[in-house]
């Protein structure tokens, strides 16, 4: 998982590792419960944007991600 | 004639724009646009991050609509990327055209996409630490001219 702007700084690093589920691919719930509590009440914003292998999703409920594949956590991007 | 660079080092913007109004023979008009890291005496530093899968392809995608929407001869488009110290120049955008116009207008249209709507985020340096920055109203306002 790659974290972006503020979110990079409550993980402490810029990505993260989660454990594939061995049943369902990983969903949106499933990526929350997967976080540090911090965190995972940042990612919650509904402002933040999801990336799954380098594409953007319409609606990050819609995430499936397979082992192996990038979700990236976009917050709002900075203004001028 | 269309230059969509995001670069990792100090540039000088100067060394851009001759070669690119060099590379639009026949045009009508040139406009450019720099901006710099404004000098404030609390900011040490400004820090650009971007997500490289969508960052640079996000500009590109940017210019494709520049293209449709002004008559263009060429389009540079030069954004940074890492720390930068005030002074230094983040964005470029120069737009050739036949007629002044749709030249003005193409970099007025980049610059506000790119301030409020293009893949980076920043953070600040002041003497008590980095101070991430959040979106601003003006920004909103800003894509709403288009």
């Amino acid at each position: 998982m790659v974290l972006l702007g503020k979110l990079a700084d409550l993980a402490g690093a810029p990505t993260l590792t989660l454990p594939a589920p061995s049943s369902a691919p990983l969903d949106w719930d499933g990526v929350i419960a997967a976080l540090p509590p911090a965190l995972a009440a940042a990612a919650g914003d509904p402002r933040n944007r999801v990336a799954l292998n380098g594409a953007l999703l319409a609606d990050k409920l819609a995430l499936h991600a397979a082992d192996g594949d990038e979700i990236a956590l976009l917050p709002p991007v900075s203004g001028g | 004639m269309r230059d969509i660079r995001l670069l990792t080092q100090t540039f000088f913007p100067g060394t851009l724009i001759g070669p690119f109004t060099q590379a639009n023979p026949g045009l009508g008009g040139v406009c450019t646009f720099v901006g710099e890291v404004r000098p404030d005496s609390e900011v040490e530093a400004l820090e650009l991050s971007h997500y490289e899968p969508l960052t640079l392809p996000g500009m590109h995608a940017l210019a494709d609509r520049a293209f449709d929407r002004f008559t263009l001869m060429g389009l540079l488009m030069v954004h940074r990327v890492g720390v930068l110290h005030p002074g230094e120049p983040i964005v470029c955008v120069s737009a050739a055209a036949r007629h002044r116009r749709d030249a003005i207008d193409a970099v007025d249209f980049c610059m506000d996409h790119l301030k409020s709507a293009a893949w980076f985020w920043k953070r600040e340096k002041r003497a008590d630490g980095w101070h991430w920055i959040e979106p601003r109203a003006d920004d909103t306002r800003d894509l709403a001219r288009w």
